[in-house]
Parts: structure tokens; C-alpha cells; sequence
């Protein structure tokens, strides 16, 4: 009997505990309720400022978003959009979620939940959103979807893809002209269409600028590999070339962290970083430039457009240069205004069509 | 009768019914914490778990690898030995299914139940060898399997690269409509739900697990081996191929989660950079369930419904997915840690029993 005591105390202290903290709770989701409301109308505000908008323009909307299997804060792709979309909530006032892919089995499901709940547009971030997307598409006719870095030809699907190539021609165009040693290094995560569009566009952009130049290729296999990305890159700089570029997300930290210990022990050597501007992470001791790919900007365009009712479904937009969703970095301490203006007469070449730039 | 008294004697139930309750409780308590309603959260789980046909079947879905990989834990667990690999088969189970079911051309009849086999034989192969080491050189089966997991993955990779490849993609051809074991009338009740007969042949499995170990010489011998192998091997057990028939059976059963996730759920292989995990889930899963196969199907239960119903905390009640690890892991803590239970439940377990003594004098 004493024992029954004590537990139903420890229990009854559990229930007690669970009450009070339940009173708090329900105060503070008030509160968040509240802030909530608070950033609709700086929202609103900001939107009233950018005339573009107009005021809480898309409010009665709700877009989702499903990432992969490396969550919304991989430091790349998932968090990009994510940060995306949570501007376009300050912005407009839409209402924005999303959801994380534990296994590639939860695709599906994933991307199931927000169209079954009525949402306005669902996002699959990633190649690996192909058969995902389809077959969710395929199932739901009526559900607007938009996918990134893969193609769905269904009349509810947009498609964005980015020209990597055009991109990777200019920063190969820069490797080309910087080059001392007239050797440099490209180092890719998977053997993919995507990753060889990269590595085509940065030959040819060698090519273009430096004929005498060599590009040495290697393929760590995986993004998430950053030792190996490390052995790739010793082995470039051992061979004798100076600039290297990755395509290879997050091995690509390897190519850097070698670059750093060289540059550490007094020998020049360069990295040339991708997606977006790494030598905010990296600093500007080694990082040259960066091949961006703005995401954000894809996510941002087919957003806004599903708000003013110019959803674009089945298509496919690709943004390249022209469409300035690839580049360089807006500052570029580490270039002399001579390479930015070969690359800017380059840049210019490909928009109006002078040069196609090689996908394989 | 009796056998199920047995099964389901008080201890045995109420204990993880407790450790559940108790695990939702502490969960409620990191949400308030954390300033989110609990109430919400886990009527969000509950919803995204019964709400609709469509998530039943999206959470037997889920439920399936775990059950396989927890049968393939348990029952070399039984056998004296720790299954850290059963990742590593379930893995080899995929590639062996992917490669009969896309590259063969046969009538249905044997085109699924020979993809089927090979994936298993596959699997139980891999496991086999993880067995012989140990039995014939005493090498830890922990590290061996361990290792071989990675060896599974990466032959897995090359395997699929140069030989089921679809040009310009990261996955294999689809496999023939002959060697599918999806349920489509199933599917299309259940709202395009991915069902397909890997529960059933799953609970099939369970049902053999408890035959060959409690109902077989060879069972005897294997838990006899686990027991102790010194006194099997005075009793004149042959230890060596126990260990290694023991280990094939639970790769069989790994190798069989990865078989219907290709031939049931996605009908292709992805080149995949990292395991699905399922085989360490499955560790817990045999863990929670006592290496015993009703344990291990509650438990796979249990673990298949927290993962899908998770996402549902995480979309309709805002808790961040942090947060929703962290309630799921405690629930898991506490079914785990029977003593802390028994502890609190035994107390109302005795004062019962006294009452239904009075009641029966």
C-alpha cells in the first residue's frame, strides 16, 4: 500500500505539473498568435512599400514545401528555398510551411499531406522530386506543384531548372585568366546530368579563355563526402594546379578546408565555390568566386506568380544568365576589374547568343 | 490457451501500455515546455495516422521494413549473436529483387515469387557470411557486419551502375509490371495508398519465427547456442553451423524489407549516398518488442506509427520537428526502460491481484 501511495503521488504530481504548464502554454501560443499578426502587418507594410505587391496580396494563400532527405537546415539547397518562402511570407502575408523527408518513402506522403489539405502550391526541392512529383501529380490533377532542378511534363507541374552550364562558363572563364600555372581542378559530388552540365560549362569556359589550360576532373560520388573532396583536391594541388572548382555541395567544405591548410603553410591556391557566395563562409583568403544558383529567386518568381494568378503550369522555365539566375557574386575582392570585364563581354556573348555554352 | 496467457500475461501488457502513457506524458510535458499544446500535437498524431484511408495504408507502409528488419535483429538476438547488419542485407535484399525484377522477362506467376526469393537469398547470403566468419575464424560479429554493411551499400551502388542504370538518372529502370507485388484494388481503396503483400508475408514471418524457434529441433538448438554455447556444445550441439543458419534466417528477413520496398513501394532502385537506416531502427525494434515475434510486430507497430503520425505533429500542430524527435524518442526511452515501469506499475498490478483473490474467495 505504501508503495500504491507513491506512485499515484509521483503520478498525480505529474498531472499537476502538466496543468499548470498547460495554462502557460495556451498564454504563449496566444502570444506567438499575436506576433504572428504583428508580422502580417509589417508585411503588409513592407508590401505596401513594394509597389509590386500591394497589400497582403497573398494572404489567402498557402504554399508547402517538401524537402529531401537533407532537411531544411542542410546549409544549401532545402534551406534556400525555405528562406525563400519565409520572405515571401513577410512579403505578401502568405502562408508558408514545410515538411522534412526522413527516408525517400516519405516523399510522397510528404508531398500527399499538403495537397490534401488544400493547399495552394506544394514544392518538391530537388532532382530527386521526379518520380515523387509525377506520380503525386499524376494522382491529383487539380494540385498545383512546382519542382526544382527536374523536369515533370504534366499540365499542374512547373519546372524550374537552372542553365549550372552558363555559370560555369564564366567562372571557368575566370580560372582560365587567373591561372598561374595554366592547371586547374574540377571537383563534382555525383556523376549526374546536373553535375556535368558544371563541369562541361567550366571547360568551356577555360577553353574559351585559356587554351594552354588543362582541367583535371574528379567525382567524390557523394555531396556529403568532404574527406574525400580533401584527398581530391591535395592531389590536384600536388599535380600543380591552382584554382579548383567544386560542384560537389557539401564535400565540397573539403576542397576548402585543403585550401586553407595550403594557403596556411604560404602556397597560393584558390577555390572557386558554388550555389551561393561561400566566400561569406570560406572568407576571401581562398575563395576566388563562387558559381551561384539562385534558388531563392526561382522559388521567390513561381511563388509570386501563383499569387497574381500566373501559375505556369506545365512548363518549363530554365534560368540562365540572362534570366540572372546564375553567376557570380555581386563583390568580388579577388577580381581584378580586368577579369570582370572579360567576363561580363562573355556573359553578354551568351545572352545574345554569340557562344552556346556545352551541357556534357 | 495458455500459450497466450503467456504472451499476454499482465507484465507483459500493462508494463508497455504504462511505458507509452508515461513516454506521452513526458513528451507533453518537453511541448509545454517548449511552449506548444500537447492536446494538439498528439490529436495531430493521431489524425495523420487513422485520419484518412489513404494514411492507414501509408503508415502499414511504414510499418513493413521496420517489422523485417526487427524479425532479422530478434532472431539472431535469440541465437546468441547481435545483428548490427541487418542494414546491410536489407540493402542487398533491394539489389538482388531489383536486378530479377528488371532484367528478367517471365509470366507473373514466377516472376514475383522469384524476385522475392532471390532478394531474400541475397540478403541471408550476405548475413551467412557475417556467421561463417564467426563460426570458422571468431571474428566479432558486430564488427563484421558493421563493415559489411557499408561493403553492401557501396557493391549495391556499383551493381545498380553498371547494370540497371536509366540513362541520365540517379535510379535503376522500373522493374516489369510481372514482378510488382503491389495490391492495386488495396491501393485504390485506400486512396493511392503504396500497399503491397510485404505486411502480410511480414506477419507470415513472424508466425515462422515463433514455429522454427519454439516448435523445431534446430530451434531448440539455436536458443540453446544463445543460452550458452558452452553447455550446447557439451550437449553436442554443432555451434558452428548454428550460428551460421541463424544468421541466414535473419538476413533472409532483413533481405526481405528490401525487397518489397522495391518490388512493393517505389518499383526501382535509388543510388543512395547513405542506408535507409531501417536496420538500426530495426534493433530498437526487436529491443522494444523482447526478441520475441509478437513483441517485435507490437513494437514495429509502435515505431511505424510515432514515425508517420510525426509528420503530422509537425503540420498541424507546429512543432517543430525537433521537438517531435525528442517526444518520440521518449516515448521509445520509456518502453525501453522496463525497470523505471515496473517500478510504477507493479504497486496497482499487486493491489489488482489482491482484489481478484478476494473476488474469487
Amino acid at each position: 500500500m505504501k508503495n500504491l501511495k507513491k506512485s499515484s503521488f509521483v503520478v498525480s504530481a505529474l498531472l499537476a505539473v502538466i496543468l499548470v504548464l498547460s495554462a502557460c502554454g495556451g498564454g504563449s501560443t496566444g502570444g506567438n498568435g499575436g506576433n504572428t499578426q504583428a508580422g502580417e502587418n509589417a508585411g503588409a507594410n513592407n508590401g505596401a512599400g513594394n509597389a509590386q505587391e500591394g497589400t497582403n496580396a497573398g494572404k489567402d494563400f498557402r504554399i508547402g514545401m517538401v524537402t529531401d532527405r537533407g532537411g531544411v537546415n542542410d546549409k544549401s539547397f532545402n534551406q534556400t528555398a525555405w528562406e525563400a518562402l519565409q520572405q515571401l511570407e513577410s512579403d505578401t502575408g502568405a502562408k508558408v510551411k514545410y515538411l522534412e523527408s526522413k527516408t525517400d518513402a516519405d516523399l510522397i506522403p510528404n508531398m500527399n499531406q499538403f495537397i490534401k489539405d488544400g493547399y495552394d502550391l506544394t514544392w518538391g526541392i530537388g532532382f530527386l522530386f521526379e518520380d515523387a512529383a509525377k506520380t503525386v501529380a499524376e494522382q491529383n490533377p487539380d494540385a498545383k506543384i512546382a519542382v526544382i532542378d527536374t523536369v515533370v511534363d504534366l499540365p499542374n507541374v512547373e519546372s524550374v531548372t537552372f542553365a549550372e552550364h552558363e555559370g560555369s562558363f564564366l567562372v571557368g572563364v575566370v580560372a582560365g585568366l587567373m591561372t598561374e600555372t595554366n592547371k586547374v581542378g574540377f571537383v563534382g559530388g555525383m556523376e549526374m546530368p546536373v553535375i556535368k552540365k558544371f563541369e562541361a560549362g567550366f571547360k568551356a569556359g577555360v577553353a574559351a579563355a585559356n587554351p594552354d589550360a588543362t582541367v583535371l576532373v574528379n567525382y567524390v560520388g557523394d555531396f556529403n563526402k568532404p574527406d574525400q573532396a580533401k584527398m581530391a583536391a591535395s592531389t590536384f594541388y600536388n599535380d600543380g594546379a591552382d584554382i579548383i572548382f567544386h560542384a560537389a555541395g557539401g564535400s565540397g567544405n573539403g576542397v576548402f578546408s585543403e585550401a586553407k591548410d595550403r594557403s596556411k603553410s604560404g602556397k597560393k591556391v584558390w577555390v572557386i565555390g558554388v550555389d551561393k557566395d561561400q566566400a561569406l563562409e570560406h572568407g576571401d583568403d581562398v575563395t576566388l568566386t563562387s558559381m551561384i544558383k539562385k534558388v531563392d529567386q526561382a522559388v521567390l518568381r513561381v511563388s509570386n506568380d501563383l499569387i497574381a494568378g500566373q501559375f505556369k503550369g506545365g512548363e518549363v522555365t530554365v534560368l540562365g544568365l540572362k534570366e540572372d539566375g546564375v553567376g557570380l557574386p555581386e563583390t568580388n575582392k579577388n577580381l581584378t576589374d580586368e577579369v570582370l570585364q572579360q567576363v561580363e563581354e562573355f556573359k553578354q556573348k551568351i545572352i545574345n547568343g554569340e557562344i552556346t555554352v556545352p551541357t556534357e | 490457451m495458455d500459450k497466450w496467457r503467456n504472451i499476454f500475461n499482465p507484465s507483459s501488457v500493462f508494463v508497455p501500455l504504462g511505458a507509452i502513457v508515461l513516454g506521452l506524458l513526458s513528451g507533453a510535458v518537453i511541448m509545454l515546455l517548449g511552449g506548444y499544446n500537447p492536446v494538439d500535437a498528439y490529436q495531430a498524431l493521431f489524425r495523420k495516422v487513422f485520419g484518412s484511408p489513404y494514411d492507414i495504408g501509408e503508415t502499414i507502409r511504414t510499418i513493413t521494413p521496420l517489422l523485417f528488419t526487427g524479425l532479422a535483429v530478434g532472431f539472431t538476438y535469440r541465437a546468441g549473436l547481435f545483428n548490427i547488419g541487418a542494414d546491410g542485407q536489407y540493402i542487398m535484399g533491394m539489389t538482388g529483387a531489383a536486378i530479377v525484377g528488371i532484367k528478367l522477362q517471365l509470366p507473373w506467376f514466377i516472376h514475383a515469387p522469384l524476385a522475392v526469393l532471390v532478394g531474400a537469398i541475397f540478403g541471408g547470403l550476405w548475413a551467412a557470411l557475417v556467421g561463417y566468419l564467426k563460426a570458422s575464424r571468431g571474428v566479432n560479429e558486430v564488427i563484421s557486419s558493421i563493415m559489411l554493411n557499408w561493403i553492401a551499400l557501396y557493391l549495391s551502388n556499383y551493381l545498380l551502375r553498371a547494370l540497371l542504370l536509366e540513362p541520365g538518372q540517379q535510379r535503376s529502370y522500373f522493374i516489369h509490371e510481372s514482378a510488382s507485388v503491389s495490391i492495386g484494388w488495396l491501393s485504390r481503396a485506400l486512396e493511392n495508398a503504396r500497399m503491397d503483400w510485404g505486411i502480410f508475408i511480414g506477419l507470415i514471418g513472424a508466425i515462422v519465427f515463433y514455429f522454427l524457434l519454439w516448435r523445431t529441433k534446430q530451434g531448440y538448438e539455436l536458443r540453446a547456442v544463445g543460452l550458452n554455447p558452452d553447455a550446447a556444445r557439451y550437449a553436442g550441439i554443432n555451434i558452428k553451423s548454428s550460428i551460421v543458419k541463424s544468421m541466414f534466417i535473419g538476413g533472409v528477413f532483413a533481405g526481405l524489407g528490401g525487397v518489397f520496398e522495391v518490388l512493393g513501394v517505389f518499383h526501382y532502385q535509388v543510388l543512395s549516398a547513405a542506408s535507409s537506416g531501417y536496420g538500426f531502427d530495426g534493433i530498437a525494434v526487436a529491443l522494444l518488442g523482447g526478441n520475441h515475434p509478437v513483441g517485435i510486430v507490437f513494437a514495429s507497430i509502435l515505431f511505424g506509427t510515432l514515425t508517420y503520425g510525426s509528420a503530422g505533429m509537425n503540420f498541424s500542430a507546429d512543432v517543430p520537428t525537433e521537438i517531435v524527435r525528442i517526444v518520440i524518442g521518449a516515448v521509445i526511452f520509456f518502453v525501453a526502460s522496463h525497470g523505471i515501469i515496473q517500478g510504477i506499475v507493479k504497486p496497482f498490478m499487486a493491489s489488482r491481484r489482491k482484489l481478484d483473490k478476494k473476488g474469487a474467495a
